[in-house]
């Protein structure tokens, strides 16, 4: 797809409202009361990082689906989770996508199409593959694009994944977000390989290195990714590189990095080069820069505030949706005797 | 009606199952047209092509995912693990990103995954096991251990059409060493229902699976002696039919809880603090297990018959509990 004005301007606008989502979940998080929290549990942030979720969710199609990672505020919001929804499950609402069931970003929407984030992150991958294996079954021309880190890099599930769709040649595009760390464990601590995306030739796959701050890559390369698995050619494992600008989570002062690392990366910041881009390239402004910032801030600060009025989950409503509640009278309990707890599938 | 085997009638429901809705296919582990190492999806593949009945790389893990996935699309996936004990390395998939998944995301996963399971056919500690108590812990499952041909794909049938993630766990010993007539067209036995397998009035012999036959060995080796033993096929686990249990329990005022599972950290122990909890008033009797030795798997057939539940262990327990 051509590089339009247009186009630009979208993929940093949702990096900017990715960045002023999280910030905002930042500030929440270091001020807000702790005996009465507005966000329940941690803030887990992509901060420097969102080029990779930006770019590459861009890329997709309506049909196609999405197994998101840790730091993919930005694929949610390009799938149309709007910021209300993402706070309203910050602060664990009824109203949330979960239900207030699940906190932070352990969520999905099968309506957009986001498979539901697990903390165990490699399973996710499996599933995608079975996602790729439907929609091959069904001859749907979609893809299923998924995200890791490199942290997640080295679990079984991962590699077991990797090859299981290397085999049916499944429409994959497995993207590893590098951010050089896993929670505190340096990528030297991690594995040997110089890339990642080396690996994909003991899958027998392509693999791809990208810059992970370079939203514009990340996009194209994710759209040549997809020419490729739509083909029918198999996955494809690509790498992009980048840097965790923040810790782990909120809670995480991510003290072990050190200071000259990240000095070197905030030159690379990708919110920074893209604005550069757009002010040589086309008619953007830092004026424009300011209207655009002021106008998503807005955005966000209604969007917190909106979602804190939601109300918590009623404690009876702990036991239901455990399973599916049917009642095509299939399996009603044939005396009329009292469902016990467990099920929860008759009348 | 046609007479099944028990591995016979979960291959007729596959069959009927996959003819009457293209949504359901077949995938595990050699089980194309090899057909399985017990010889259950035999068949599938020369009838139904390699997009329904396929092989997979020996990755449970990733078959685990394929259903999920698959189910989430919309598909009916039924994924086997060549052995219930492989099941170890797909956990995560399983427990942590299956069981949750309506309750956290509102999204059903309507998948089957059958699982050869349980021992005394002296394969060893890694083709033995019972690990349904692993599962029974974990909300959002269901568990399926049916005893009867007529069950196997009765059951079966239901449990494709189920909108949760369901687990077969077919009793491997009994593939072809039962047999009985079963209806050749589709029907569904619901699950969540035990069955009364034989009436009685002194003492309840709770069970499922394999040892539904003897449970009712003992139970006639009891009545020789003039105790009227009733037991009870669970026959799903999860949901579990606490009703047909306690109006059991009202009538005899003593039960025993048996599985082939090892005893301890069982589902017998489970069901008796259920029983303790709800029917205080009327035993009469301590409610007692009978259940595998605490140990792994042991391969010798001495070693097995001691560790395994046998007709003798489950006289000795009616006769403790007919003591009081």
């Amino acid at each position: 797809m051509e590089l339009t004005p247009d186009l630009l301007k979208t993929l940093y606008r949702y990096l900017v409202t990715t960045r002023t989502l999280e910030n905002r979940v930042a500030t929440i998080c270091q001020s807000q009361n702790a005996n009465d929290p507005l966000i329940v549990g941690k803030g887990y942030l992509s901060t420097g990082q969102e080029a990779i979720s930006v770019g590459a969710s861009v890329a997709l199609r309506q049909g196609d689906w999405l197994a998101v990672g840790h730091r993919d505020m930005g694929a949610h919001l390009v799938r149309g989770i709007t910021p209300q929804e993402i706070f309203a499950q910050y602060f664990c609402r009824a109203t949330s996508l979960t239900q207030g069931r699940d906190e932070n970003i352990h969520f999905g929407c099968t309506e957009k199409k986001i498979l539901g984030f697990i903390s165990h992150m490699g399973a996710s991958a499996c599933v995608a593959n079975g996602l790729a294996a439907a929609m091959k079954y069904r001859g749907d021309p979609n893809f299923v694009l998924t995200t890791f880190g490199d942290g997640a890099s080295s679990q079984g599930i991962v590699h077991e994944s990797l090859n299981y769709a290397a085999v049916f040649k499944l429409p994959v595009v497995f993207i590893i977000n590098n951010n050089r760390y896993a929670i505190s464990t340096p990528v030297q601590e991690q594995f040997t390989v110089k890339n990642l995306s080396d690996r994909a030739a003991g899958y027998g796959i392509p693999g791809m290195l990208v810059d992970g701050n370079d939203v514009v890559a990340v996009y194209q390369n994710t759209l040549k990714a997809r020419e490729h698995v739509l083909a029918g050619k198999g996955p494809v494992l690509m790498e992009c590189k980048t840097m965790r600008m923040c810790g782990h989570g909120t809670h995480d002062s991510a003290g072990y990095v050190p200071r000259d690392e990240i000095a070197a990366w905030e030159k690379r910041d990708p919110l920074l080069l893209m604005k550069e881009r757009l002010v040589k390239e086309i008619d953007f402004t830092e004026e424009a820069d300011k209207k655009l910032n002021l106008e998503v801030n807005e955005l966000i600060e209604a969007a917190w505030q909106a979602a804190a009025k939601g109300p918590a989950p009623r404690a009876e409503d702990l036991l239901t949706g455990v399973y599916t509640e049917v009642n095509d009278g299939r399996n009603d309990l044939r005396r009329g005797d009292t469902p016990s707890p467990l099920y929860r599938h008759g009348r | 009606m046609v007479e099944m085997t028990y591995g016979g009638a979960i291959r007729q429901a596959l069959f009927t199952a996959m003819a009457a809705d293209d949504d359901v296919y077949v995938f595990g582990e050699d089980v194309a047209k090899f057909g399985g190492v017990f010889g259950i999806t035999k068949g599938l593949y020369e009838k139904f092509g390699p997009k329904r009945v396929k092989n997979t790389p020996l990755s449970e893990g990733a078959i685990i995912g394929e259903a999920i996935g698959a189910a989430l699309y919309g598909l009916k996936p039924v994924a086997e693990i060549q052995f219930s004990d492989f099941i170890t390395t797909a956990m995560s998939p399983l427990v942590d990103v299956a069981a949750n998944y309506h309750y956290r995301n509102n999204a059903s996963l309507p998948l089957v995954i059958r699982m050869p399971s349980g021992g005394g056919m002296r394969i060893g500690n890694f083709h033995s096991k019972c690990l349904e108590a692993w599962f029974y812990h974990v909300p959002g499952l269901k568990i399926v251990v049916p005893s009867t041909p007529r069950d196997a794909k009765g059951m079966l049938l239901a449990a494709i059409n189920d909108p949760d993630p369901v687990l077969f766990l077919e009793q491997k010993r009994l593939y072809y060493t039962v047999k009985e007539e079963v209806e050749e067209e589709y029907f569904e036995v619901p699950l969540g229902f035990a069955r009364t397998v034989r009436a009685g009035s002194d003492l309840t012999l709770v069970t499922y699976g394999a040892m539904v036959g003897l449970a009712v060995e003992a139970s006639q080796e009891a009545s020789k002696q003039g105790i009227s033993v009733e037991v009870i096929d669970l026959r799903t686990l999860t949901p579990l039919d606490e009703a047909t249990l306690k109006t059991s329990l009202a009538k005899t005022h003593r039960a025993i809880l048996l599985h082939e599972a090892v005893k301890r950290g069982g589902v017998g122990g489970d069901i008796a603090s259920l029983l303790i909890e709800n029917c205080f008033e009327d035993l009469a009797a301590p409610l007692l297990r009978v259940g595998a030795e605490f140990c792994p798997v042991p391969a010798a057939p001495t070693l097995e018959d001691a560790y395994l539940p046998s007709v003798e262990k489950v006289l000795m327990a009616i006769d403790r509990a007919m003591k009081y």
